[in-house]
């Protein structure tokens, strides 16, 4: 067989992958400019910056000039904007003087900051070795060091030059920068695209100033508006100390002057400080914007109004294009004894008003003892359907019509029954076993607990029954296996063990949703083995959630295909891979790969 | 004909983690050729030593013994950084598609990257014909990774892979996070790419049945070792070694009846094995 006739093999029936599968990114610029805080924040800053670079070139007063007769003179008065400070000089000129030297300090704070800490932080973060020991080493140190004390014990040294004391300060606050830079890196550094990048034969350098510094852009953006506000706020410090150089005026300086003659008149206080924390408010507050632009899942929390849910409620029954055209095959008969489910659909919001239904109008029905598989691709809602039947939808997640019946009685609408029943008459096998075990507590603690809960039986009898079913389970030291940590444990073993809990409260019903996925497949076929066995033995109803049809095929009586939230195929399972009538169904029957043709060695293909 | 990779004896060993913990061996001599124009499936399960074969022969692991060659050279000691001329002739697809594609840059950056910097030619006109050739639509290079789907990912990853003609592909997984008719599509434009452009892979999977559809011949690993290695008719038909029996036995097929013959079968095997393991035990202990 030639790779020709394997490829011409392929099937024409498989529809192409949509091609706007998901909606285009929104750039982070955009997503900042649609928040009104943080444009009035922008503004506000682009003003002040402004304010203090073109604002002394404009001035009709110079801030030097003392005029005796406007001492404390108020607003307004003598071409004094806003007033005379104590010397009788414009308080406005001065500020803006003062707002200037601010902005350059704090740009000075954040260029050494950031210029020490980011470079150290990349090279210590993605090379790591004595590099990264040393500055470390050193952040920590620094960090030790108590930042105002340490610049006024150097202020001998340096003199009245709060430039450079502010440069001093940059280097003070740069391991903050540091450990942020090095902790990305660290994690940035083992991401597969980094591989990739190196095997098509990047440098470093490109690699660390591209891939690296891309990723860690958004955190350090973020940081670095604390950076300023921090800079700005020492640097008044500093100068309201009279660490500064006091003839020139600045924000600290004038907070000072101010200070002292606060007996003869407020305002002058007042202008420097009202002007400061609004600076420091607005970097903080854009800094807040920022993160929430950066993270776009932060605002998808979406809530709807009750009022909306029953509208959108009333707008379903009324629809009749929203009732799905029977499943083809023969559907379940949802007169089955154990559990119904009857035009179940299920929704999560797109806005304050407007919902995506993610299961449409879905009817279902398990027997006892009968293993009812739900079959389909990600995306299909079959999950979705299994944590309705469980009560662990999403939070946001809601149900626009239909019904769960387990026994006869409505889960959904009924919170106490279906406290009654879940953990006890209806188990739970999840995907992924580990995450389902708390790495905190050993895995008989975590199991006893349970079972505790749901049976009301003494620790020691829910130990004896526990380990009597780890052992029934497969697993060869129930005992060392109970006393165990879940990271001591393999996957398949974690998978047994909490196959273990689910059966312990001894539930006529199971709900797994792909119970063996994530295992390697000789384990898969054990767990499956021990499902069956299980299922037998105890005459459970199933509903077993899975895309593999090798697993339908092995454990299912019956079987559900759900394509986009709707079943399109229903009938017991002989019947389905014997015949099956949707289209869809077919195609994802041709899509395994147990009759695709073998490939001979290479020199002997079509022959 | 010449391999164009042979790793002969290739031991790799990561240092133990704390002090005095004696290092852990992963790879304890595998010997494997890929010729030019070849799929070498890799098969086995978690722990296996699979990956960690591809990621030594990549560059990526610590060889500790053994000889990588690669047309002829010995790339086994020689860190990454020192292997430019091999970029354009060795690339990789990884499994997961949605972190091996930077979400901070375009299609069109990532497809071109490799590109500028190994100065092949009009890299905008490459980057879409790149795209076209793993059938996405040739302007989709302003768009970014997670705009697509996991299988469009998955092709992009591909198309990067082909950016510099390379002539081997190590394929990690390449299908496995994939939908059941997604990486039926995505097998079907990697064979379709090596018929056209003769590259070989070497292609790592915990999947049987992905690996008989891909590969000529097969190796089967187990325990950082190849325990068995053959035409992919002949390992999947007749396995020699007890855990390839087990392997193959053990994933389900999709048809009830042929299901429930295999599960019997299965059933028969284990016992078979079990009993000839108690038997060899039985045997160490008279002799002993």
């Amino acid at each position: 067989m030639s790779v020709e006739s394997i490829v011409a093999a392929s099937f024409p029936g498989v529809p192409a992958e949509p091609d706007d599968a998901y909606p285009k990114q929104v750039p982070v610029l955009r997503r900042l400019l649609a928040n009104p805080i943080a444009v009035a924040c922008l503004v506000f800053l682009l003003g002040v910056v402004l304010f203090g670079i073109v604002g002394p070139f404009v001035l009709t007063n110079d801030p030097a000039d003392a005029r005796l007769e406007l001492t404390n003179a108020p607003p307004g008065t003598g071409g004094y904007l806003l007033g005379g400070d104590h010397a009788g000089r414009d308080i406005f000129s001065r500020l803006a003087v003062g707002t200037g030297e601010s902005v350059i300090c704090a740009l000075i704070v954040l260029a050494v900051a950031a210029g020490i800490g980011i470079t150290a932080g990349l090279i210590g973060g993605y090379y790591g070795g004595k590099f990264e020991a040393v500055a470390s080493w050193l952040a920590d140190a620094l960090m030790a060091m108590p930042g105002i004390i340490l610049l006024m014990a150097i202020f001998p040294l340096i003199g009245p030059n709060i430039r450079l004391a502010m440069a001093v300060f940059g280097v003070i606050i740069s391991p903050a920068f540091y450990r942020l830079t090095r902790a990305m890196t660290l994690t940035v550094r083992n991401e597969l695209y980094v591989d990739a990048a190196k095997i098509a034969g990047l440098s470093d350098a490109r690699i660390i100033g591209k891939h690296v510094l891309n990723a860690v852009r958004g955190p350090l953006l973020i940081m670095s508006g604390g950076i300023l506000g921090a800079g700005i706020g020492i640097q008044a410090a500093l100068e309201y100390l009279g660490l500064g150089d006091p003839s020139r005026p600045s924000w600290g300086v004038m907070m000072q002057d101010g200070f002292n003659n606060m007996y003869a008149t407020l305002l002058p206080i007042v202008w420097p400080a009202l002007l400061m924390a609004l600076t420091i408010v607005s970097l903080v507050l854009l800094g807040n914007a920022l993160r929430d632009a950066f993270e776009t899942s932060a605002s998808q929390s979406l809530q709807l109004t009750p009022a909306t849910v029953a509208r959108l409620r009333a707008e379903r029954a009324a629809d009749p294009a929203a009732v799905s055209a029977p499943p083809k095959g023969a559907p379940a008969e949802t007169a089955a004894d154990l559990l119904q489910v009857h035009h179940l659909t299920i929704a999560y919001p797109t806005s304050g008003d407007t919902v995506r239904a993610v299961v449409s109008d879905v009817s279902l029905g398990v027997h006892k003892g009968e293993v009812h598989g739900i079959v389909g691709e990600s995306g299909s809602g079959k999950s979705q359907t299994s944590f309705a039947i469980l009560g662990i939808l999403a939070p946001t997640a809601r149900i626009l019509s239909g019904e769960v019946l387990f026994d006869g009685r409505d889960l959904l609408t009924d919170p106490t029954w279906q406290r009654q029943v879940r953990g006890r008459r209806i188990g739970y096998i999840p995907q992924e076993p580990m995450a389902n075990l708390d790495p905190s507590f050993t895995v008989g603690a975590q199991l006893n607990e349970g079972l505790r809960e749901a049976t009301g039986v003494s620790k020691a009898e829910a130990k004896a029954t526990l380990l009597a079913l780890l052992a029934r389970v497969g697993i060869k030291d129930p005992q060392r296996t109970y006393d165990s940590y879940p990271h001591q444990i393999s996957g398949g073993m974690a998978q047994r063990v909490l196959i273990a809990g689910a059966i312990a409260p001894d539930p006529d019903f199971l709900v797994a949703d792909e119970p063996t996925t994530a295992l390697d497949v000789t384990v898969q076929a054990e767990v499956l083995e021990l499902l069956r066995e299980l299922q037998a033995e105890r005459g459970l109803g199933m509903i077993l959630v899975t895309h593999n049809f090798g697993v339908v095929a092995d454990l299912c009586d019956r079987v559900s295909v759900m394509k986009d939230g709707r079943i399109v195929e229903s009938n017991t399972t002989e019947e389905l891979f014997a015949n099956p009538q949707d289209d869809y169904t077919r195609m994802l029957l041709s899509a395994t790969l147990d009759a695709a043709p073998l490939r001979r060695p290479l020199g002997q293909e079509g022959v | 004909m010449e391999p164009l990779l042979s790793c002969r004896d290739v031991h790799v060993a990561f240092p133990g983690r704390g002090w005095g913990k004696p290092p852990v061996h992963v790879l304890k001599g595998v010997s494997v050729d890929v010729h030019p124009g070849e799929t070498v499936g890799l098969v086995g399960e978690s722990g296996s030593g699979k990956t960690t074969l591809g990621r030594a022969v990549l560059g990526f692991a610590p060889v500790t013994g053994g000889q990588i060659l690669f047309e002829g050279k010995d790339y086994a000691k020689l860190p990454l950084a020192k292997r430019s001329g091999m970029a354009r002739d060795m690339q990789v697809i990884f499994q997961d598609p949605y972190t091996s594609l930077n979400p901070a840059m375009t299609i069109e950056d990532i497809l071109s990257e490799p590109l500028v910097v190994n100065r092949v030619p009009h890299p905008k006109r490459v980057v879409a014909d790149l795209l076209e050739r793993v059938g996405l639509p040739r302007n989709s290079g302003g768009r970014y990774a997670r705009e697509f789907s996991g299988g469009q990912r998955q092709r992009i990853a591909i198309a990067r892979a082909l950016a510099l003609k390379p002539k081997l592909i190590i394929c990690d997984e390449p299908t496995s996070a994939l939908d059941l008719s997604t990486q039926r599509r995505v097998l079907d434009l990697l064979l379709e790419i090596q018929r056209d452009t003769g590259v070989a892979y070497l292609f790592i999977t915990h999947d049987l049945a992905v690996v008989r559809t891909m590969s000529h011949r097969i190796a089967v690993m187990f325990g950082g070792e190849i325990v068995e290695t053959g035409p992919a008719d002949t390992i999947t038909r007749d396995p020699d070694h007890p855990y390839t029996q087990r392997l193959l036995m053990a994933s389900p097929v999709a048809e009830p009846k042929e299901q429930r013959r295999r599960r019997e079968e299965r059933r028969r095997l284990l016992a078979r094995q079990e009993r000839e393991l108690a038997d060899a035990h039985a045997w160490d202990l008279e002799s002993a």
